[in-house]
């Protein structure tokens, strides 16, 4: 029963880590490069619902929509400022400009909220579950962030197979080029798939701070490398790869925690990744890298 | 009439690398205009000016008599010209029939859109056969007809093609140039860059020849056919 505990949360786990690593993968699918400010819009996310909800003392619902419309703004600002004067540039002027914005939307987060943690305040309210006689409790926040996830990667997936901006996220990412020569504004798509990629950073930032409470200008950067790692996992620029990536990813931590150590359970999973990476380059789900001539 | 395209001195850079050093033609409604030179000549550095994937530095472009010169790629496409770029760059990853439909991208009408598949399912019939397939599963002159219907599906007045017969065996190479030959019987203009200037010149009415970034050499495909320094340097078996 313990380990189907460890099964679950692990899953809810890493739920929040596919919704991140979602932006990663599709980001640098369609843009070509690692967003590495991407942990820091969690944050942002996380800090606006506190704002709204606990500040304010706004419903819930008012936070999580609040958050999901201003870290879209935010993230789509960030590539219309920071990234798309670069999209000639080399791969290390963009990863250096991304890691500024990361310093950035920290520091900016310390000036207004503060070096200290806040107590976020969950927004789900479900009861918990018993199952097996009370050997088996499930938390509102597990069973929320396991649904809600679903919900979302169910969506995206519909959105990006049967719509036509999804179809030119597909078609962008293959072949840019190529894509222009169709008709798709490269620079509309990048903007869609930014935006996307942040509102479900605000999601997860909502989900991650309702079941670890505990919120402060750092708290996407774990997170943000963890997802990270999961789309690596699965195979960078693959969307199913992130989302089996991420929950995989939330397993193996959740199980290296119960029966390991608590405290090596990153490296564990740091090491995991690295094995798969000796094994299959590519990733899980990753395909082959297309050479261009 | 004015021409329906007309390029006016272009010189395209790469980096510092000047690609083509003020090319001037012109493309008149109606016609096949064939565009032949050695690998290198800056063929396709014309074609990706022309529809907008390059900008030049200096010169200009009229499509229709507008001037396109900063247009963006994305906005040509739906003022009538389609590109088929060399190596075919179809989506290998989505399906046949996705591949078609992306061709059609800006179009909104769905009767005309509808009209549109039927007509280069007529042309094309193995792309119907094969509408589900991944097209990256394709053989290469599948993925060329693909290549072709999909542009197709954009309906253009003009059409850019590079090098269409690359790598395919002769017998699918006659049955491609018949098909350039039928879309621009039916009103479509054509540009046509190739290799192959044997058989660029048999369905052309007028061809430049380039060399090194430069026309060297323009007239009517015939003359053109029986020219001694075209025949020595392209025509040669
Ligand atoms: N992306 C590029 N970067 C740098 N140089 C290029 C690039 N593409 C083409 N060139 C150079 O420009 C010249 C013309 O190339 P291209 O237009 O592809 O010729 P063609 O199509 O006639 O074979 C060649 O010297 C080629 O090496
Ligand atoms: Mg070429």
């Amino acid at each position: 029963m313990e380990f189907l505990s460890y099964i679950v949360s692990g899953i809810s786990l890493g739920s929040i880590y596919a919704l991140i690593a979602l932006g990663y993968t599709m980001v640098y699918g369609i843009a070509k490069m690692l967003n590495f400010a991407h942990g820091d819009i969690i944050m942002v996310g996380a800090f606006t619902v506190f704002t709204i909800s606990t500040t304010f003392g706004l419903p819930p619902i008012v936070g999580i929509i609040g958050s999901v419309i201003i870290c879209t703004v935010l993230g789509v600002t960030i590539e219309k400022v920071a990234y798309k004067p670069l999209r000639q540039a080399s791969s290390l002027a963009v990863l250096i400009t991304a890691i500024g914005i990361s310093y950035f939307l920290q520091n900016a987060a310390l000036l207004i909220f503060g070096s200290g943690t806040k107590s976020f305040t969950s927004v789900v309210n479900i009861p918990m579950i018993k199952l097996f006689d009370g050997q088996l409790t499930i938390s509102g926040e597990t069973i929320a962030t396991i649904v809600v996830s679903v919900i979302i990667m169910i969506a995206l997936t519909l959105f990006i197979n049967h719509t036509k901006p999804g179809k030119a996220m597909l078609a962008v990412s293959e072949d840019r080029d190529a894509a222009q020569l169709m008709g798709i504004n490269v620079n509309t798509t990048i903007s869609v798939t930014f935006a996307i990629g942040s509102a479900l950073a605000a999601v997860a930032g909502t989900l991650l701070c309702s079941a670890y409470p505990a919120l402060s200008p750092t708290t996407g950067a774990m997170p943000g490398i963890k997802a990270f790692t999961a789309a690596v996992f699965g195979g960078i620029g693959s969307v199913p790869g992130a989302m089996i990536g991420g929950i995989l990813l939330g397993i193996i931590e959740n199980l290296s925690k119960g029966y390991i150590s608590t405290q090596f359970s990153d490296a564990i999973v740091f090491a995991v990744l690295i094995i798969v990476l000796l094994v299959k380059p590519t990733g899980l789900m990753g395909k082959k890298i297309n050479e261009k001539v | 009439m004015a021409p329906l395209l007309q390029v006016e001195n272009i010189e395209v850079y790469y980096g510092m690398i000047k690609a083509l050093k003020g090319v001037s033609f012109e493309v008149n409604k109606g016609e096949i205009v064939a565009l032949i030179g050695a690998n290198g000549a800056g063929k396709t550095t014309i074609l990706h000016t022309v529809s907008g994937l390059l900008k030049p530095k200096t010169g200009k472009i009229l499509y229709n008599g507008k001037d396109i010169t900063k247009t963006p790629a994305h906005k040509i496409v739906s003022m009538g010209m389609a590109h088929v770029p060399e190596g075919r760059r179809i989506f290998s990853e989505l399906t046949v029939l996705e591949n078609i439909k992306l061709g059609a991208y800006t179009r909104k009408d769905k009767d005309q859109i509808a009209e549109s598949l039927e007509y280069v399912y007529e042309r094309f019939p193995r792309l119907e056969e094969r509408k589900n397939q991944v097209a990256g599963t394709l053989s290469g002159g599948e993925q060329q007809m693909l290549a072709m219907g999909r542009a197709l599906m954009s309906n253009p007045d003009f059409i850019l093609m590079d090098e269409p017969s690359m790598g395919l065996s002769p017998l699918l190479v006659s049955e491609i140039f018949d098909i350039i030959k039928v879309i621009n019987e039916r009103g479509t203009t054509v540009l046509l860059v190739e290799q192959n200037a044997k058989k660029a010149l048999s369905i052309a009415d007028r061809a430049y020849v380039l060399e090194t970034g430069l026309i060297s050499l323009s007239g009517d495909a015939k003359s053109l056919m029986n020219d001694n320094s075209v025949k020595k340097a392209y025509l040669s078996e």
